[in-house]
């Protein structure tokens, strides 16, 4: 293979750029970083500010998660990385145009779309999803606005996974407890008013299907003041079929079947005076949203069998018998999904994902994707991180085998998003920004006071 | 040459690559402690920096060495664990063993993150 090498400008230093500063994003370019000493790393993102689900995902009652940022910030103090701000690929600059200033493009832009239920009601008032939900509490721009009414005693939140438990919890957490996270200050507002009581999670198949981990479960278990409802009969016989399943699988439903029916003292003391409940519910899909002609008032569901002889993998299959649950708030969290940034980008519609193979896009020399953009929208940061390395070491690999041009144009690509008037921040910006939010949280007992307007988000950045 | 203040006992780390690493491991540390302490540098090893919120220190140890180690797992280590890849029935977090005296010479299996994210 050829190497066309440009000796203009930087010389045949390979400039690559990473799309998105999520951890995919940075733990790629960490890896690369790494593995190659000359090689000059560009990240761009979409909003003001780094590090995408980390800061706007992740709970605010999970601060231990987040210290992931730190290694984010060293990996941006690299004298080889750059962190271009602000910037929407697709929109201020396509991929065609980086491709022609990089050596390779790798696409870590996540999974911002939603999962829809696509059944009648969807669209009332107070039918909301756990997307926007959380990117309310966290201070995400665009759905600093969300219209949410938590006046209101029962929501019901369509899904068993751990975003539906995070969103569980934020609605059911002692507002003494969240007011010293960095949830933002107008939900906190919100949520001091909030009626709500009792939160119904849901799920098509059963207990063995469950998407969420223990130590969410385990969390929900113990939280102050509410009392999980677990029906017995959904976990009657569990026993034997737990004991030999793999031990992740095994002690989940381990602790959902001893807190179903053989729960200790301490967890009766503990539940004994709680004013709130949460409640897992099974074996049911949402078929209609039901409403007053303007806003949700319940979920009419459809009762699911469960069939097949491999418990932990039966498929669902819907009976025709129904059952309604009063309600004022549904949350949908059934998924997330990525959308196509560029039109030439081969992509999985029926997945939402990107189409590749390990990370190497389909037939795009050159370009390649980690994180949720390629494997989907699931699992925690350590999968992210894994495969944020994998893809560092094959593009590593693709551009020692010669398989890449070497490409260093990045000055245009800059260029370009200057001629376009397009105000880029740098990672020296955001330390403005996070200095502000920092002093504001600490002024009011937070570790940090987010700021979700992107105008002043902005502002701060080229003050 | 500088008095150490703190006692120090020699572990060491062996990665799934065949890389050996001996480190100067203080008594009273944790073993992730003990990996930054000696500069070792493992890709993503203690993401969550000690708080139990990850399970990128795990680390593989042989039983006998397991069974020696005075405190059991908490039900939250456990829980964390169970995220991790290669997950074994000696399996523990580093940033949860604390370095004893005894523990001179242990040798503990830093397991590579093997798992594809891409098949769940
Ligand atoms: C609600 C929620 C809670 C979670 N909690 C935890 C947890 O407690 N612990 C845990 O381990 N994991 C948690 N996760 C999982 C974790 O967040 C993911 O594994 C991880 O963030 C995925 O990383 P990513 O980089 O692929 O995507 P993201 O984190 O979404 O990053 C993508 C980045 O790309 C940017 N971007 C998007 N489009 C463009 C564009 N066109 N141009 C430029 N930039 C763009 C985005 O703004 C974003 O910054 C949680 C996930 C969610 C949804
Ligand atoms: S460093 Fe995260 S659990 Fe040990």
């Amino acid at each position: 293979k050829h190497t066309v090498r440009n000796y203009s400008g930087s010389g045949n230093i390979p400039h690559v750029c990473v799309v998105g500063s999520g951890p995919a994003g940075f733990y790629t370019a960490q890896q690369l970083l790494k593995g190659n000493n000359k090689i000059h790393v560009d990240i761009y993102e979409k909003l003001p500010v780094p590090f995408g689900l980390v800061r706007y995902g992740v709970a605010p009652d999970h601060p231990e998660v987040k210290n992931v940022i730190n290694t984010f910030t060293q990996t941006a103090n690299n004298e080889r990385c750059t962190f271009i701000g602000n910037v929407c690929v697709g929109q201020d600059i396509s991929l065609s145009e980086l491709q022609k200033c990089y050596t390779a493009v790798i696409l870590s832009y996540g999974a911002e779309d939603d999962r829809k239920l696509n059944i009648p009601g969807e669209d009332v008032q107070n039918v909301v999803s756990a997307r926007n939900f959380v990117g309310w509490y966290n201070g995400l721009p665009e759905d600093k606005n969300l219209d949410i009414d938590l006046d209101t005693d029962v929501a019901v939140i369509l899904g068993v996974g751990n975003v539906a438990l995070d969103v569980a919890r934020i609605l059911l957490t002692p507002i003494d407890i969240l007011a010293k996270t960095d949830i933002t200050e107008y939900s906190l507002e919100r949520l001091r008013k909030s009626h709500i009581k009792r939160v119904i999670l849901v799920g098509r198949r059963g207990p063995l299907q469950v998407a969420f981990t223990i130590k969410e479960l385990r969390e929900m278990i113990k939280l102050p003041g509410c009392r999980p409802v677990l029906h017995t009969q959904d976990y009657t016989g569990l026993d034997s079929i737990y004991k030999d399943l793999p031990r992740p699988r095994k002690r989940l439903t381990e602790l959902m079947y001893k807190t179903a029916i053989t729960p200790t003292e301490t967890d009766y003391k503990l539940w004994n005076n709680a004013t709130k409940e949460w409640e897992l519910r099974f074996r049911l899909s949402p078929l209609e949203i039901l409403h007053d002609g303007v806003k949700a008032s319940g979920v009419k569901f459809g009762v699911n069998r469960l069939e097949g002889s491999d418990m932990v993998n039966q498929k669902c299959v819907l009976t025709d018998e129904t059952e309604s649950v009063p309600c004022g708030l549904v949350l949908r969290s059934i998924g997330y999904r990525s959308h196509q940034i560029d039109s030439s980008l081969p992509f999985d519609v029926k997945n939402g994902v990107i189409d590749n193979t390990r990370g190497r896009v389909k037939d795009m020399k050159g370009i390649y994707c980690s994180g949720w953009v390629g494997t989907g929208p699931v699992g925690v940061i350590l999968g992210t991180m894994t495969d944020g390395f994998d893809v560092g070491k094959t593009v590593l690999k693709d551009l020692d085998t010669g398989l890449l041009d070497t490409i260093s144009n990045r000055e245009d690509a800059l260029q370009l998003l200057q001629r376009r008037g397009v105000k880029t921040v740098s990672f020296k910006d955001w330390n403005k920004i996070d200095m502000i939010e920092t002093t504001d949280g600490e002024n009011i007992g937070k570790p940090r006071e987010k700021i979700a307007d992107i105008d002043k988000l902005l502002n701060i950045a080229h003050a | 040459v500088s008095t150490r203040a703190k006692e120090t006992v020699s572990i060491q780390f062996v990665c799934d690559d065949g890389t050996k690493y001996t480190t100067n491991a203080k008594v009273g540390d944790n073993l992730l402690d003990v990996v930054i302490e000696n500069d070792i540098d493992l890709d993503g090893f203690g993401a969550c920096e000690g708080t139990l919120a990850c399970s990128t220190c795990h680390l593989i140890l042989e039983q006998s060495d397991y069974d020696k180690l005075p405190q059991e797992p908490t039900d939250e280590e456990l829980d964390m664990l169970d995220l991790a890849y290669g997950l074994t029935d000696t399996s523990r977090l580093g940033c949860q063993i604390i370095v004893s005296k005894d523990m001179d010479g242990l040798v503990v299996r830093v397991p590579d993150g093997v798992a594809d994210a891409r098949e769940p």
